[in-house]
């Protein structure tokens, strides 16, 4: 096929990893270049994924209607009661609104809607022209929350004040208003809070269990079908667990500087991780030996019944090819591991939103050969999936038709995933859904490698 | 029970949307962008919105959709976004080679008020705009309007911003596609390829939104009309849009600059619409329906007297976009239902105006609305009011159906949930056919679901 060029200013952000390349030097957390076909979103788009399965609160996006009709229920976040939260709340902005405001309209709006839902609390989701504007939207939330006595949050959320990280940011922000607002009676000291769990497909209730059995109580799964009032009592917890690299640190954050509460970066995905994140809390717990007894027991009885169920997999997996393109670092790394207990190698490494530290780790985690960028576009991705034959593609709803388009399997990691990936459980659905689609007999028609 | 917040009872909103039946311009722009050949659609603004677009179109479309964006920081929206623009077209051209670049505004770039025109024109100047290769752009601030409003925007840029008359006249018909799929362009071809007329169709997303699969990752695939085609729609005989909303702002523009009178059409959907459609087209081409064309319009014919007993009295509820359901509400009439419910999200006057004429014998009373708050929560409302027996629309009508217990046919967009649409026309006689038999298998399935075992039947 023929050579595909890399835009000259996005050269710094792909590397490849040689015996050579002594340097390491790869740059990110820079915006995108003007014209480039990037896979990115923006700050809105950060602020509503983390607050989204939020179920019994209200979410008001306030703008034109694309940024409400775009993020409707778009995320398979599940709840186990209200659903509140997959519904679409707009007010709709029309030019009047431009020229004259939006206050009056929000404020309606929500007087409106709290008056019909009884929401616990709302979320007031600011988009790009809100700021431009002048809506005080600060002001307008505070004079709603005085009349109708429930948190009303704004969002500052402008799509283009940043990346999707400081959307992650001014949800967390938003959130902290919430946590220390509720009683903490009855907590007990061997408890915790799960942050950056979405419950995709259900996954923070087989994480939540797991812990349950451990001995530890869940104060709060926070934004994983989350409760208002849950989040209210969070600061209860001795110890808070915090899921997905950007999303939620700064909320653990925040909590330890004004509550003292520790936290513990961990991830649910393969069983190297998932065990970890268990050890780790029961670690912390030490005081406790039967929580560690009950770790083991529990880490021993899964992957006791999961590897024998693994083999066969692995059998027919080992030697093919991965890419892997992924929202957050973080989440690579899980990836990278969980791959690696398949027998799949890692050709490319990628994400939109990653670190120089998270790079770093990559760059370690991978072998010879491997492709790491930030920030790709579908030229490079899929470029380098030919280049490097992968038989299979990780990513979100842009990169499944390239992948397909391209003859390669496809497994998504994101919002569109439709079983739960985390979890020992979740393992042998990743090595499933991973197995059936690079498996497939449909491949034998799907010319691969430019139709060679 | 997801839409068990929906109350019954109807209070007038007036500030607040729920559960919207439209979604903003720059989509619709992009969309008519992706139908011609070798365009690469630009979005001027932040990341989000081209990343929500495209996202959009590839859950519908089931493809790879390419579109840039010009990656609005806080200095942009400070001191405007002339230079991400002109950089962002340097960077395309150079590397992905598109021959043109149709770009939209965002509400971001219109709040700050950046100047498309002014952008591009400096661009060339500025040496940044390839011999040979082009820069449209549209207007699409998403605080007017809707998606349609987008489309027709990019539709009339393609006619203002292409279209030459040199003087000499070309045996060609224009014929401007509103707001309809890749599989129902395709099926306008056709229909003129029988009739033996000579069309220039625009935009045409066939070939692009529903590429075969070829081992290769094409970024433009090989459909959509070209600049040469576009160029040539100011020497036509005469133009016919098909939507009054999404396609005749274009022809108007068109006749404005080059002189090319034109005729505004519904979407061919259904009996009478396509009718019409062919008759004027044969009209203007100079050319006879073929006895093809007519046999095609038999078998529609047929498949309404055969099962008119199935028809007959269902009431029915849609929602959706303007050119969609003006034609679709006329079959349903023809086919003796009864549209009780009809919302669209997209404002105009001419809206109602057409569906109070169509149903003006049928169902006088009908509920109908479109614009600010003519939402989905309102047609549940509606639903929960007087119940209907199908529901129409895109794939968020399944909430209601599925609460209600409706059967329920997709159409319209977006489809996120379904295959089928890109792939198969509603539009001309087969169409009809089609959108017949989807409304039977939904209403039949019923009726054998619900059944009284003594009275389930065999043969219907």
């Amino acid at each position: 096929m023929e050579k595909l060029e890399i835009l000259e200013g996005r050269k710094k952000q792909v590397y490849e990893k040689t015996k050579d390349a002594a340097t390491f030097d790869i740059k990110c957390e820079t915006t995108s270049l003007s014209g480039s076909v990037s896979q990115r979103a923006c700050v809105f788009c950060g602020s509503r994924v983390v607050l989204y399965p939020v179920a019994d609160a209200l979410h008001v996006v306030h703008g034109p209607i694309g940024c409400a009709a775009y993020t409707w229920d778009i995320r398979g976040a599940v709840s186990s009661g209200p659903e509140l939260h997959r519904l679409s709340f707009s007010t709709d902005l029309q030019e009047i609104d431009v020229i004259y405001g939006g206050e009056k309209k929000l404020y309606k709006s929500l007087i409106e809607l709290i008056d019909q839902y009884q929401p616990k609390a709302a979320f007031i989701y600011s988009t790009c022209i809100i700021g431009l504007i002048g809506d005080d939207i600060d002001a307008v939330c505070k004079k709603a929350s005085e009349e109708t006595e429930i948190p009303v949050l704004p969002v500052h959320s402008e799509g283009f004040k940043g990346t999707k990280k400081d959307g992650y940011k001014a949800a967390c922000d938003a959130l902290m208003k919430i946590v220390g607002t509720g009683s903490t009676d009855g907590i007990g000291k061997y408890s915790i809070n799960i942050l950056g769990e979405f419950n995709l497909a259900g996954e923070a209730w087989i994480i939540k269990d797991y812990y349950e059995q451990m001995g530890i109580e869940v104060v709060s799964t926070m934004t994983g079908d989350g409760r208002i009032d849950d989040i209210r009592r969070s600061h209860g917890a001795s110890l808070n667990i915090v899921q997905c690299s950007g999303s939620m640190v700064k909320l653990a954050k925040m909590m330890e500087e004004k509550y003292g509460i520790p936290y513990l970066r961990v991830s649910y995905f393969g069983i190297e991780d998932m065990s970890k994140a268990l050890y780790d809390v029961a670690e912390h717990f030490k005081d406790n030996p039967s929580i560690l007894d009950a770790a083991k027991k529990l880490v021993s009885r899964e992957v006791g019944e999961l590897y024998p169920q693994l083999l066969d997999i692995r059998q027919a997996l080992a030697g093919k090819k991965a890419a892997i393109y992924v929202g957050g670092a973080f989440k690579a790394f899980s990836l990278i591991k969980a791959l690696a207990t398949l027998g799949m190698d890692v050709v490319l490494a990628g994400s939109q939103t990653g670190n120089k530290d998270d790079y770093t780790g990559l760059k370690e985690m991978c072998d010879e050969g491997t492709v790491i960028v930030d920030d790709s576009n579908p030229v490079e991705l899929s470029k380098f999936i030919l280049e490097k034959e992968a038989d299979l593609l990780i990513g979100g709803v842009k990169e499944r038709p390239i992948a397909y388009k391209l003859g390669v399997g496809f497994c998504d990691h994101n919002h569109e995933r439709k079983i739960p990936l985390a979890g020992f459980v979740g393992m042998l659905n990743f090595a499933k859904e991973v197995y059936q689609s690079v498996m497939s007999p449909v491949w034998q028609f799907a010319p691969r490698k430019g139709g060679l | 029970m997801l839409l068990r917040h929906t109350k019954k009872e109807v209070m007038e909103r007036e500030a607040l949307t729920i559960n919207p039946a439209k979604t903003c311009q720059p989509i619709g722009a992009m969309y008519a962008a992706l139908g011609i050949n070798g365009c690469l659609p630009h979005s001027h603004g932040s990341q989000g919105c081209c990343s929500y677009h495209r996202s959009t179109l590839t859950r519908h479309y089931k493809e790879p959709v390419m579109a840039a964006t010009s990656s609005f920081t806080e200095g942009a929206s400070v001191f405007g976004g002339q230079a991400n623009l002109v950089t962002a077209i340097n960077n395309i051209f150079s590397v992905y080679e598109p021959d043109l670049i149709a770009v939209h505004s965002t509400c971001l770039s219109e709040t700050i008020g950046d100047d498309l025109q002014q952008i591009v024109t400096k661009a060339k100047d500025d040496g940044k705009i390839p011999e040979g290769k082009k820069v449209i752009y549209a207007p699409t601030p998403s605080f007017v309007g809707s998606h349609v409003t987008g489309y027709a925007n990019m539709v009339t840029a393609m006619a203002e911003q292409f279209a030459e008359n040199t003087g000499e006249k070309l045996d060609q018909i224009n014929i401007i596609a509103g707001w309809m799929e890749p599989a129902d362009m395709r099926e306008i071809k056709r229909l003129a390829k029988e009739l033996g007329a000579t069309i220039k169709l625009f935009p045409d997303t066939s070939d692009v939104l529903d590429a075969p699969q070829t081992g290769k990752h094409v970024f433009y695939p090989k459909g959509g009309i070209t600049m040469s085609g576009l160029k040539s729609t100011g020497d036509s005989k005469s133009t016919i849009s098909l939507g009054c909303f999404t396609a005749e702002p274009a022809a108007i523009a068109l006749d404005k600059k080059c002189k090319v009178q034109f005729k505004s059409e519904d979407i061919p959907v259904g009996l009478r619409a396509t009718d019409r459609f062919l008759m004027r087209l044969a009209k203007a081409a100079r050319v006879k329906i073929p006895e093809s064309v007519t046999d095609e319009r038999g078998r529609l014919l047929d498949i309404m007297t055969d099962m008119e007993q199935y028809f007959h009295g269902r009431k029915v509820a849609l929602f959706g976009d303007p050119d969609d359901l003006i034609p679709l509400t006329e079959f349903l009439v023809d086919l003796n239902m009864k549209p009780v419910h009809i919302v669209s999200g997209t404002p105009g006057k001419r809206f109602e105006q057409r569906m109070r004429d169509i149903l003006s014998d049928s169902v006088p009373d009908a509920n109908i609305k479109n614009g600010p708050q003519a939402d989905i929560y309102l047609l549940h409302q509606w639903i929960k009011n007087e119940s209907v027996d199908l529901l129409i629309g895109n794939t968020y009508g399944k909430y209601i159906a599925r609460d209600e217990d409706i059967p329920f046919v997709r159409y319209g967009f977006p489809i996120i949930d379904r295959i089928g649409h890109s792939y198969f026309p509603s539009v001309g006689y087969m169409g009809g056919i089609r959108l017949a038999e989807k409304i039977l298998d939904v209403l039949m399935d019923r009726q054998d679901r619900d059944a009284p075992e003594e009275s389930f039947e065999l043969v219907m």
